[in-house]
């Protein structure tokens, strides 16, 4: 299990946040099983789950704090911590990992200077390690938010983080 | 009439590589040319070739033209689909032949392939359902509700000997049985699964065939919901496919809309729902308990069989679950007949089976092949080889769960029962290639390191168990192990195998076991003469400069450490204690003076 590491970043939701969380959250309240899309959800709106926002879901799904803190702790795509405007994923899929996917993510962190999980200081930059997201004919990849880089070395790196400095 | 077809793959391996604004030009091409109403666009599902992607294939000549840049679009308007000539510096050559291919048809990739499950990926636009049903979509599920009775469907499937396409290879049609033969609790509710939660890294078959062919799932997952007697089912697929989440969405959606989803289906008194569940990143959730559970909106963790979902499931109902691939092979079953599908394949494994081909290979893709293939046909023919002419040393079936298949094993027909045989198991299908520079015990490393962190932690043998296994390997990865710790990580591997809860503890040693079955003098070496012999290890590493230097300055400059000292036209000296074997000077040696050893 991954060790859980809680973000610095105090937590600034928007009253339109509260609000379109209430309406997603008050649609899943009969549905089955509806905490995990209720997390998904949330997320979708945040960004990540801060403790206020469980707290949210808890009260108006009729479920402990611990139980959503249990699921939400569970699955590696949510996150506790505040993510940074660019997010940096390194697929860390086998097809990447024999292609030399460990060296992108070891360089990356020295660039960026900040470890896998974390966000930098100013909220920049934050970098996961990913499971494998399927495009392995690209092998290794990575992605900043929705942009794909594949058949990455490590000295294309520089020059792609230039793009979002 | 439209006198053209132009397919571009929308594939999530083509449509990284940009292949939506190559459809976007495509569309601003035509129209500049006034051929809208001449051409038609489709963006289709996974072609299978994506180590030369992205792909367009232009019908009717069939021309296969790859590697295709948003540039390139308007020759191919005007020289195509306006002249009528063929583009032929963008057509498919042939890796090891340079032969220029003009059919997709023609290439050695797709010569030996048998495509069943992927049989409408990359033909028809996975967003129109009218396409699906003229390829005899639906086709099953009406000749299903008008003509048999879920007990002759059952005897179908049975007959086929189609089995689980997930991994274990359990019979498809028993597992229909014995949910069928199941007694419901009052409410009558029994749950039709479609696991698409594929997690095995480096697998992406089950993606492709929700990306090319929804239908195909959505249609067998109807048709097991009437053998069985459900009336709701739930598809649980993986949050980090949005494209085969928004595919599969639309798809249910359409059926919806054309009657072929919920109540009274075709005018047959039969109903069927379906739901899709989105997964969160967690591998446990491929188990079939923890699935479940986590559709339940749990913590995904396993539960102890028996009760089999057959009996207790979702919910605590009868469930069955089967994988996508699984469910992509029933719609064809049905139409075609068991002896048809039984004529493919080997003994006791029917049909074919889907692999991710991976790694150190030529033409990574998806390949769809009768089971029974040679490894050595999937590799050497279909994948074309290994690239940069390197030596082929060891393909990883089966993800974290499975093992390895040696060079000298390479001509194994791939079943369930022979890679059973050899320590490996069939698995999802990922299918990674390794060559001559891949360390297996370090590949052995990545792996626990996987199952490791995937742990549920709810049993012991595998929470501390893998942790344990994973310290053992780390030691020995690092020069610091002993030959009796390898005995004793042996034992441990054991240990875990009989005692772990669920499938992802019981399989979590394979990939040590496998790689101290074929490839134990790597072991010895890590061990007893502290080196690492594919040179991966960094701990067992060390770079040095020989005579070949010129004193070029090159590699000082480019050390991140200024580990590397000598002065201008004289041979340089790396500082062994300052080194962090980053391999950057290695990598910028124009004169091949660095070595690593």
């Amino acid at each position: 299990m991954a060790k859980i590491k809680l973000t610095k970043v105090p937590f600034a939701g928007t009253p339109e946040q509260a609000k379109q969380l209430e309406e997603r959250l008050e649609a899943l309240k009969s549905v089955p099983g509806g905490l995990m899309p209720a997390l998904q959800q949330a997320q979708d709106i945040y960004g990540y789950l801060p403790i206020e926002v469980q707290m949210k879901i808890a009260d108006t799904l009729n479920v402990s704090l611990e139980e959503v803190f249990g699921v939400a702790t569970f699955y590696s795509q949510f996150t506790l911590n505040y993510r940074g405007e660019y997010q940096v994923s390194v697929c860390l899929g086998t097809a990447c990992y024999v292609k030399g996917a460990g060296d992108i993510i070891n360089a990356l962190k020295q660039k960026i200077g900040i470890d896998s999980g974390e966000c930098t200081e100013d909220g920049k930059f934050s970098l996961v390690e990913t499971r494998c997201i399927g495009c392995c004919g690209l092998a290794p990849v990575m992605t900043i938010n929705s942009n794909v880089y594949g058949k990455l070395t490590t000295d294309q790196l520089d020059g792609i983080l230039k793009e979002y400095m | 009439m439209f006198r053209s077809t132009v397919l571009i793959c929308g594939g999530t391996g083509c449509h990284s590589n940009h292949s939506g604004e190559i459809y976007d030009e495509f569309v601003n091409q035509l129209a500049a040319n006034n051929l809208t109403n001449d051409v038609m666009l489709v963006k289709t599902g996974c072609f299978g070739l994506c180590a030369v992607g992205p792909v367009v294939i232009i019908y009717p000549e069939g021309a296969f033209y790859s590697t295709v840049k948003v540039d390139d679009v308007k020759e191919l308007v005007e020289e195509h689909l306006i002249k009528g000539r063929l583009v032929r510096r963008l057509l498919y050559r042939d890796h090891k032949t340079e032969e220029m291919t003009k059919a997709l048809s023609e290439t050695n990739f797709y010569k030996k392939q048998t495509r069943v499950a992927l049989r409408n990926c990359g033909v028809i636009n996975p967003e129109n359902i009218d396409e699906y049903i003229a390829y005899d979509g639906y086709q099953a599920l009406i000749k299903v509700l008008t003509e048999m009775q879920p007990q002759e469907v059952i005897d179908v499937i049975k007959a086929s000997g189609l089995r689980g396409r997930g991994g274990a290879g359990f019979p498809t049609g028993l597992k229909w049985q014995f949910c069928r033969n199941a007694k419901a609790d009052e409410t009558g509710i029994k749950y039709v699964c479609c696991n698409a939660d594929e997690g095995d890294p480096g697998a992406f078959m089950d993606r492709s065939i929700l990306e090319g062919d929804p239908h195909a799932v959505i249609e067998a997952m109807a048709i097991a919901a009437y053998a069985i007697g459900s009336c709701q089912g739930f598809i649980y697929i993986r949050a980090e496919y949005p494209i085969a989440v928004s595919r599969i969405r639309i798809a249910i959606d359409q059926a919806k809309e054309y009657g072929l989803l919920g109540k009274n289906i075709l005018g047959t008194g039969f109903d069927f729902d379906l739901e899709v569940r989105l997964g969160s990143g967690a591998f446990v959730c491929g188990e079939e308990t923890a699935l479940m559970t986590s559709i339940e909106g749990k913590r995904g963790e396993p539960r102890p069989r028996p009760p089999f979902p057959a009996n207790k499931g979702l919910f605590g109902k009868p469930t069955i679950l089967n994988n996508v691939e699984t469910y992509a092979n029933v719609a064809q079953i049905i139409l075609k007949g068991a002896d048809w599908f039984a004529s493919m394949g080997s003994e006791k494994s029917k049909g074919t089976k889907v692999f991710a081909l991976g790694g150190k290979i030529v033409n990574t893709g998806l390949v769809e092949i009768p089971m029974g293939t040679t490894l050595r046909t999937v590799i050497e023919d279909i994948g074309g080889g290994i690239p940069h002419g390197k030596k082929f040393k060891a393909a990883q079936t089966g993800g974290p769960s499975g093992g390895c298949i040696p060079a000298h094993l390479i001509d194994v027909p791939i079943d369930y029962e022979n890679l059973a045989a050899i320590g490996s198991i069939m698995g999802s299908g990922g299918l990674i290639v390794m060559d001559e520079d891949n360390c297996m015990v370090d590949i052995a490393k990545f792996f626990l390191e996987f199952t490791k962190d995937e742990s549920c932690g709810k049993c012991t043998p595998c929470r501390i168990g893998t942790t344990r296994l994973l310290e053992y390997l780390n030691k020995i990865t690092s020069g610091k192990a002993t030959l009796q710790d390898l005995d004793d990580m042996e034992k441990l591997c054991y240990y875990i195998k009989d005692n772990a809860l669920c499938g992802l503890g019981q399989t979590a040693p394979n990939p040590v076991l496998s790689t101290l079955r074929y490839f134990r003098d790597e072991y010895i070496a890590h061990i007893v003469d502290k080196k690492c012999p594919a040179g991966v290890c960094k701990a067992l590493l060390s770079f040095e400069i020989t005579d070949a230097c010129k004193g070029c300055t090159l590699c000082a400059r480019n050390c991140p450490v200024n580990a590397i000292s000598g002065a201008v036209r004289t041979k340089h000296v790396i500082d062994k204690s300052k080194c962090i074997k980053c391999g950057v000077c290695m990598d910028n040696c124009k004169f091949g003076a660095i070595v690593k050893k």
